[in-house]
């Protein structure tokens, strides 16, 4: 009964405009930087390797490789910080979590993309 | 105006501040609550009022407290707590007036919120007390979450009162002191507190100003 009002209260602080996005797609993260006094908007593309479902609380890590190291970044989605989220690429991926990518590198570490229009939908 | 509340636990979640941080908080549904008596001074020597919580079917009530309900002429309710208050800040209440969050508190307040803390059971010394226990291996037979020795010999040949052993832990009141309101939703009577509150979601709690916080005493002011 109370749960009830816990909902009600997240489902309030989350965002209505996030795109829908799944496990496997490579998406734009668009992301506000507080450096002392400036602010600027840092932009982090990558695969999302996870998707943490839990209210206005949910976050995703998106992976990528830089400079031939790989980085992984949590980004809390309902966050102010976390201005936009584009998506770049969909793809299909057989399971929720992607931490095997994490083990394979160039080749071995490509995801099957998705057509870039499907018939429907 | 009042320095306290009562109000019941909703449950924690978190919430970002205004750098995009995010702050763990628990949601206390804080009011509305009822002024069901007022102590007199003169009568009672002391200033204090009684509010009442929780809407409550009649006939579940106590014939002591229907009674009270019917003098003070308010509907019944679940919970009947009082708040001490001072001279002044007793003065701006009456019986039977309706007092919500907003009433009490605002956003930056700190406050002390006592309830009763989730029953843990009958527990050991390491769980209840934090004792460190003996070594996991090395040999220890059977003696691995003890509390080693509790007292001396011959002299004083006794226990001494008070000590540390296993026992029941936990569904006791607890006051957890200087807690910040991070948010308040005047609509719906919710506080946002900054950090934890004793008990289950569901749980009563009385939301007080903070007795030892030099804001609290500013605020009192008021």
């Amino acid at each position: 009964m109370k749960k009830y009002l816990l909902d009600l209260v997240e489902r309030r602080e989350m965002k209505q405009n996030i795109p829908e996005f799944r496990p496997g797609d490579t998406i734009r993260v668009h992301q506000r930087i507080f450096e002392g006094e400036k602010e600027r908007v840092q932009v982090f593309e990558g695969v999302v390797i996870r998707h943490r479902k839990a209210g206005n609380r949910s976050s995703i890590t998106v992976r990528k490789i830089s400079y031939g190291v790989g980085v992984e970044k949590i980004f809390p989605i309902h966050a102010p910080t976390v201005e936009k989220i584009e998506i770049v690429q969909r793809s299909t991926s057989r399971r929720a979590k992607l931490y095997y990518l994490r083990n394979l590198a160039g080749k071995a570490a490509r995801l099957t993309q998705e057509k870039a229009k499907p018939a429907t939908e | 105006m009042g320095k306290g509340i009562l109000g019941r636990k909703v449950g924690m979640t978190a919430l970002f501040d205004e750098f995009g941080q995010k702050v763990s908080v628990t949601v206390v549904e804080a009011g509305p609550c009822v002024v069901v008596r007022k102590k007199d001074p003169a009568k009672d020597k002391y200033n204090a009022v009684q509010l009442g919580f929780v809407e409550q079917r009649a006939d579940r009530l106590r014939k002591p407290d229907a009674g009270q309900y019917r003098k003070a002429g308010v509907p019944p309710k679940r919970f009947l707590r009082e708040i001490r208050l001072s001279a002044e800040e007793a003065a701006g209440f009456s019986v039977g007036q309706v007092i919500g969050a907003e009433d009490v508190f605002k956003v930056g307040d700190k406050l002390d919120i006592t309830g009763v803390s989730i029953g843990k059971g009958f527990q050991g010394v390491v769980k209840r007390y934090h004792f460190k226990g003996n070594t996991m291996t090395r040999g220890t037979h059977e003696y691995r979450r003890h509390p080693g020795s509790i007292g001396m010999r011959e002299w004083p040949g006794k226990i001494f009162k008070g000590k540390k052993l296993p026992g029941h832990m936990g569904g006791e009141r607890v006051t957890v002191q200087n807690l910040v309101i991070f948010r308040l939703d005047s609509k719906r009577n919710l506080l946002f507190v900054k950090g934890a509150v004793p008990g289950s979601a569901g749980n009563l709690l009385v939301i007080r100003r903070a007795v030892k916080s030099a804001a609290g005493v500013k605020g009192k002011a008021k």
